[in-house]
Parts: structure tokens; C-alpha cells; sequence
């Protein structure tokens, strides 16, 4: 490091990856992860999303699960929400369907309508 | 690939010592047996404070705080929390107040609702080994805020404004320190910056958890404080009882200089500093500033009559500034928010905030700051959740240079000047609260028995009238003492107090006191009635077996090492006084609760 602007830099490189712990986050997308979740593939839901995310190095972007949310036949069920509050519930998601909300609404911030509970 | 969970752990002594080490171990193989090994961080961290409470785990992003693990817990917390989103409750702390009611997030802990943290802000947040996230929250800016924009003397100016006085205990303020080893000449140029890690007061534990939870910010504040008096080379002086404390920085110090951020022209700046870690062998003392430089000089850890001082003449003869682990720690945020901002908090003479290890008889033991001029009170029923057993009965701040306080002090305001008023000290900020249990007597015996092993023997009134004073308590809680004795031992301790050479002889008397400002009555019972009513000191007090109550099964005459418990079924058991070595076995192994400890001593023909 030779000067200021190198720690700056430094500085927010290591941010992006502390997110979770400083609830410091545009986008926080919650999986829903009980038991009929994951029997409906939650699990590859998820690992699509932060595989995306990690693959795209999108910043502010923090992925959580959660646990039963009374969905059944909806699910995998996840819920986006932005750090004002807004949240957008997605259903029946796949992995496939993952890369694409990372793509169209994490990215570009286009909602995926048909997706929509 | 992006983590989706960071799990720190406490890896604070603490927890460690608690079985920290074994619950990451079962947590990395339960993680790995569930697949989700690239999901999750397992971050190492300083302390997190509610030691009573550990092993402790804090699940980010959800902030959910575990406390008391064992490793069989961890295949139920990856299981249920990590893979299907259910935080394990039972694992929870619990809020008492409200029917006992489990607590999800760890900002709602009342523990630490009571706290205002500066220097340990990000102890038991970040992973003290990463440069890195240090970086990430802040660290260094201060650093180059300083070398960018200020000159030494608007850092001094900074630091004056925010009333920063000395954490070691002696509450000097932080700004003369700086400024008089800045105005100080050297015939070379050479100025040195000391760190003083020689924390050595039984039961503190202040200094040790800084460096081995946040040891960038001790590093930075240093550097600070070394650009603002001109000093090229550090010391770090640390107690080699400290493994931890000492890797960590030692790392952090490694860390910085492959980063450039010690060595030359730092940051691009003018500004050269290199600094070196030495461990001390653990004698008290050197805990004492001259005594410290003296060590570092590879002498016998003296300390030498003052002046002249350290910023005039210490390390090799160099102008010299040493200043104490949490005052450093309190340079950095100073310096990026302010000296008002730090300035507004405290009372008028003492600002800012005050780690304190909180020990004995209270229900939340650990590591707290606080702001300044919170009263006793607060401190103890607040923070530390009330007494865990027992009425209270006395606290002890400190350490062995410090003085016990009572019920009636329990609205003084914890700053400097109050305690010193009141016959205590802030000292480092060790405080152990006492139930009343606690003989005072033989607590103010155990503070001096401490001074008196950890004396250098250089200056003949702490040498020689501390062992003296040990001996009349000695005698006092044998029962031999007399009332000519008290005023012997205030006598002594007034002298020892006027012209010990340092500081050690200068405050040992203080726990003896300040117990016999508070607690005559205890020492007066000892000397007049031959009674210790806390029932400590053994030759104070007796045991009894009560005829009515005894089966006669003859367990305690079995156990009793001397053999002086006589009797049979039909008469029941009796102690003979005269050969009892008061070790309690019969009243431990008695079925029906029939052995009685009392207070004061039964002679034979009463028996």
C-alpha cells in the first residue's frame, strides 16, 4: 500500500464480502428453507443464487434462508427485499429461475413478473 | 463463491478455555457432513464479553447469539439453523425480566444494552488475524487522516480537546504525555513509543482482550501517537502470561509491514515507524513505567525515581511516551470522529468510556465498557445483572492498588477523581464484587500478600513495611491480634504510601486501608471477639455436631483426617475441639445436616 487511495481501495473490496455482518446490503434474498421447501429443491435454489451472485460479483447483495412460511404448494419460495423494506415474493423457483432473478432484477432491477406469487 | 452465513466464535481466553476449540472443530465437520462447507464462514474472535456464558456463537446475517455450547450442539445448529432457517431457541440467551423470554437478536441482549463501546467497538465482530477486515471497518483511515491532513500538534490539540486521560490507571492526561515527549530533545533524533500490555492485576483482563480481539486498533493508535511526538521505533511490552494476546499482535504487526503500513514512508507520507514486540516475565512491577523501560533494556525490572521522566529521558536514554493498551485503542475513533464527540461523553474530568472486567459475585461476569461517571450501581445491577449469590457486601476496583467501596458508595460515579476521593482507584479496571461471604479482612490480606510477592525489594518501605503489615494481618485473622495492631497497621500504611520509590509501594497499602475505613468492625471482631462472622479464617471459627439432629452413623468420624470425632450410635458423635484442623469433611459428608459451621472459637473446657 502506497498511499490513501490503495486503503480506500482495499477498504471496499473487503466491504463486499462483510455485508452479513453489517446488514449493510441492497438486495437481501431470503430462501425459504422448511422442510417442504427443501423437498421442492430450496436447497439448489439457493446454491443457484450465491453460485449467480459470486459468478456476476454483484456488490450489496446478501443471501439468507428463513424457515417455513406456510406456502407449500408454492414453493421454493423466496423473498427479495430491498433495504427500504419492499419485498417481492417469488415462487415455484428452480435454479433456472434464479439465474434469471439475479440477472433481470438484482442486476438490472427489473421484476420478474410471471415469477410472482 | 459468495457466503451466505458468517458464523463467529469467541475465541477470546475465556471461551477458549471453555471449550471454544473443540465446538469449531464439530461445527467445521458438521458443515461439511450437511454440504454447505462453501456457504458458511467460521471466523475466530476476540472477546465478546458475557464470559460466564461461553462457549458463544453470533450467526450474521440474522445477528442470532448462542451461548453455553457444546460440541454435540453443533449438528443441531447446522441442521435446524444453517440448512432449514430455524434458530435453535434453547441455545438462546434469555431476557430474566420478561418471564424469561428467549432473546433472537444480539443487539437486544441487556447485557450489553448498558454499554457504550469505543475501544472494544469491534472485539468479538471482526477476525483479530485479518488485516483486512480491520481495514473494512474503518481501520488505518485514522492513520491516514493524520498523515494527510494534520500536523503532530493538531493531533495533540485533537486528543486534548477530547480529554482522553491515561487507561493504566494513573489517569494522566493522554495530550501532556504526548506533548512533553514531543517538546523533549534527543541528542540523535531518536524518540521511542512504548506500549504498556503489563497488565498484571488479579482479575483484569482489559488490556489482554484488546490485543487479542482488535490488535490493528492498538497498532494504529500507537502509530498516532508516535507521529505526533516524533517517535520512529515502537515497543509492544507484553506479559509472556499472554500467549494469545502476543501471536495476535505479533501477526498484526507482520501483516502491517507486508502492506506497507509500517516500515518507511507510510502511505506515501514522511512518516516512518517500526515496531517490535518484547514479553515480560510476569513480575508486577514492570507494569510501572520506569521499571518496564528498564526491562526492555534487557536490565532487572527496577523502576527508577522520578524525574527525570520518560519523555525526557527512558528507553536508552531517549525521550521515551508509554502509553497503556485501551488508551491507544481510544486514539483511532477519536481522531476520525472528533475530539467533542469523544469529549461528550463522561463526566467533566474524565471522558469517554472505561473497559472493565467484571468479576466475583455477579450475575453477568465479563468484559464491559462503559461510559464514565456511571455510578457503582449501575454498574454492578445493571450491566452485571445484580449479585449472583448473597447480599452485596463490598467491591474491590483496582486491583491491589485500589481499595474496597460499600453499599454506601453504590451512587458514586466511576471517574478518576471520585474514586480516588473515596479510597479506591480506576487502576486498569479490574472490579470484583463481593457477597457478604467475603471476609474483609482476609481480602485486604489476600490484595497485600500479592504486593508483598510481587515487591522489587529496591526501596526499603515497600520491601520491608509491607511484609511488616502482612505479619499483623496474619496474627489479626489468627486470632492473635490486638487492638494496638490496627493502629500499627495504619501507621505503616501511611508511611509506605509517602515514600515508596514507585508506584506499586505507593498504592499497596490501599486495600488494607480502605477495608479498615469501611469495615472496622470486621477487624475490631477479629482482635476483640475472636470471630470471623463471614466465617473465612479458619482459626476463627469452629464446627459443632448437633446431638439432636445426629444418627450416629459414623461417617464423620471416618472422614475426619484427625481423627477427633468421637462417639457411637448410642451417644452420637462429638469434635474435640483441640485437635480439629478445620477442613470441613464432616460437615460435607454428613447425611443429616448435624455438623454446623460457627463463627469464633470454642475452647476445650466449653466443650
Amino acid at each position: 500500500m502506497k498511499s490513501l487511495a490503495d486503503l480506500k481501495k482495499l477498504k471496499e473490496e473487503v466491504q463486499k464480502k462483510m455485508n452479513l455482518r453489517n446488514s449493510d446490503y441492497k438486495y437481501k434474498i431470503v430462501v425459504g428453507m422448511g422442510t417442504s421447501g427443501i423437498a421442492m429443491g430450496a436447497r439448489e435454489v439457493m446454491r443457484a443464487f450465491l453460485d449467480e451472485i459470486s459468478k456476476r460479483d454483484v456488490a450489496g447483495v446478501i443471501v439468507t434462508q428463513s424457515g417455513e412460511k406456510g406456502a407449500s404448494s408454492m414453493e421454493p419460495v423466496v423473498d427479495v427485499l430491498e433495504k427500504d423494506g419492499k419485498v417481492v415474493t417469488y415462487c415455484q423457483m428452480s435454479a433456472e429461475k434464479a439465474k434469471r432473478v439475479v440477472s433481470e432484477h438484482i442486476v438490472n432491477g427489473n421484476v420478474i413478473s410471471e415469477y410472482l406469487i | 463463491m459468495l457466503k451466505r452465513i458468517d458464523v463467529l466464535l469467541c475465541f477470546g481466553s475465556g471461551c477458549v478455555s471453555a471449550g471454544a476449540k473443540k465446538i469449531k472443530e464439530e461445527l467445521q465437520n458438521q458443515v461439511k457432513a450437511y454440504d454447505i462447507d462453501s456457504e458458511v464462514n467460521i471466523i475466530e474472535t476476540g472477546c465478546m464479553g458475557p464470559c460466564d456464558q461461553g462457549p458463544l456463537m453470533l450467526v450474521y446475517p440474522e445477528g442470532v447469539f448462542y451461548k453455553q455450547l457444546k460440541p454435540e450442539d453443533m449438528k443441531e445448529v447446522v441442521e435446524e439453523h444453517f440448512v432449514k432457517g430455524r434458530v435453535v431457541e434453547r441455545l438462546l440467551m434469555r431476557d430474566e425480566s420478561v418471564a424469561a423470554k428467549a432473546i433472537r437478536n444480539v443487539e437486544d441482549v441487556p447485557f450489553y444494552q448498558n454499554q457504550t463501546k469505543i475501544a472494544l467497538k469491534h472485539c468479538g465482530y471482526l477476525d483479530p488475524e485479518s488485516l483486512e477486515e480491520y481495514v473494512a471497518v474503518d481501520g488505518y483511515s485514522a492513520l491516514g487522516k493524520v498523515l494527510e491532513q494534520m500536523s503532530p500538534d493538531d493531533v495533540i490539540k485533537q486528543i486534548q480537546v477530547s480529554g482522553l486521560r491515561g487507561r493504566g490507571g494513573g489517569g494522566f492526561p493522554t495530550h501532556l504525555k504526548w506533548k512533553f515527549a514531543k517538546a523533549a530533545k534527543s541528542d540523535d533524533g531518536k524518540k521511542y513509543m512504548i506500549c504498556n500490555g503489563d497488565e498484571g492485576d488479579p482479575g483484569a483482563f482489559m488490556d489482554r482482550s484488546l490485543l487479542e480481539g482488535d490488535p490493528h486498533k492498538v497498532l494504529e493508535g500507537m502509530m498516532i501517537a508516535a507521529y505526533a511526538v516524533g517517535a520512529c521505533e515502537g515497543f509492544f511490552y507484553i506479559r509472556a502470561e499472554y500467549p494469545l494476546a502476543i501471536q495476535r499482535i505479533k501477526l498484526a504487526i507482520e501483516n502491517a509491514k507486508e502492506y506497507g503500513l509500517l516500515g518507511d514512508n507510510i502511505l506515501g507520507s514522511d512518516f516512518c515507524f517500526d515496531v517490535e514486540v518484547r514479553t515480560g516475565a510476569g513480575a508486577f512491577v514492570c507494569g510501572e513505567e520506569t521499571a518496564l523501560i528498564s526491562s526492555i533494556e534487557g536490565k532487572r525490572g527496577h523502576p527508577k525515581p522520578k524525574p527525570p521522566f520518560p519523555a525526557n529521558k527512558g528507553l536508552w536514554g531517549k525521550p521515551t511516551n508509554i502509553n497503556n493498551v485501551e488508551t491507544f485503542a481510544n486514539v483511532p475513533p477519536i481522531i476520525l470522529k472528533g475530539g467533542e464527540w469523544f469529549a461528550s461523553m463522561g463526566t467533566q474530568k474524565s471522558k469517554g468510556t472505561k473497559v472493565f472486567a467484571l468479576t466475583g459475585d455477579v450475575k453477568n461476569t465479563g468484559l464491559v465498557e462503559v461510559p464514565m461517571g456511571i455510578t457503582i450501581g449501575e454498574l454492578i445491577g445493571k450491566v452485571g445483572g445484580g449479585m449472583s449469590s448473597g447480599q452485596f457486601k463490598a467491591v474491590q476496583l483496582g486491583g491491589p492498588s485500589g481499595g474496597c467501596l460499600t453499599k454506601q458508595h453504590w451512587d458514586v460515579p466511576i471517574d478518576y477523581d471520585s474514586l480516588i476521593a473515596e479510597g479506591a482507584m480506576m487502576g486498569s479496571g479490574g472490579v470484583i464484587v463481593m457477597n457478604h461471604e467475603k471476609c474483609m479482612v482476609n481480602v485486604a490480606k489476600f490484595f497485600l500478600e500479592f504486593s508483598l510477592e510481587e515487591s522489587c525489594g529496591k526501596c526499603s518501605p515497600c520491601r520491608v513495611g509491607l511484609k511488616h503489615m502482612h505479619n499483623i494481618l496474619e496474627k489479626i485473622t489468627a486470632g492473635k491480634g490486638t487492638m494496638e495492631d490496627i493502629t500499627e497497621l495504619e501507621k505503616i500504611g501511611s508511611v509506605v504510601k509517602k515514600t515508596s520509590l514507585c508506584g506499586l509501594g505507593q498504592t499497596a497499602p490501599n486495600p488494607v486501608l480502605s477495608t479498615l475505613k469501611y469495615f472496622r468492625n470486621e477487624y475490631e471482631e477479629h482482635i476483640k471477639e475472636k470471630k470471623c462472622s463471614s466465617l473465612v479464617c479458619a482459626d476463627l471459627l469452629h464446627f459443632e455436631i448437633n446431638k439432636d439432629k445426629c444418627v450416629g452413623c459414623s461417617l464423620c468420624a471416618k472422614k475426619c483426617p484427625t481423627g477427633c470425632i468421637e462417639g457411637s450410635k448410642k451417644e452420637k458423635f462429638t469434635i474435640l475441639q483441640g485437635e480439629c484442623v478445620k477442613c470441613g469433611n464432616c460437615l460435607e459428608v454428613c447425611p443429616v445436616g448435624a455438623v454446623a459451621k460457627l463463627p469464633g472459637i470454642l475452647s476445650e473446657d466449653e466443650e
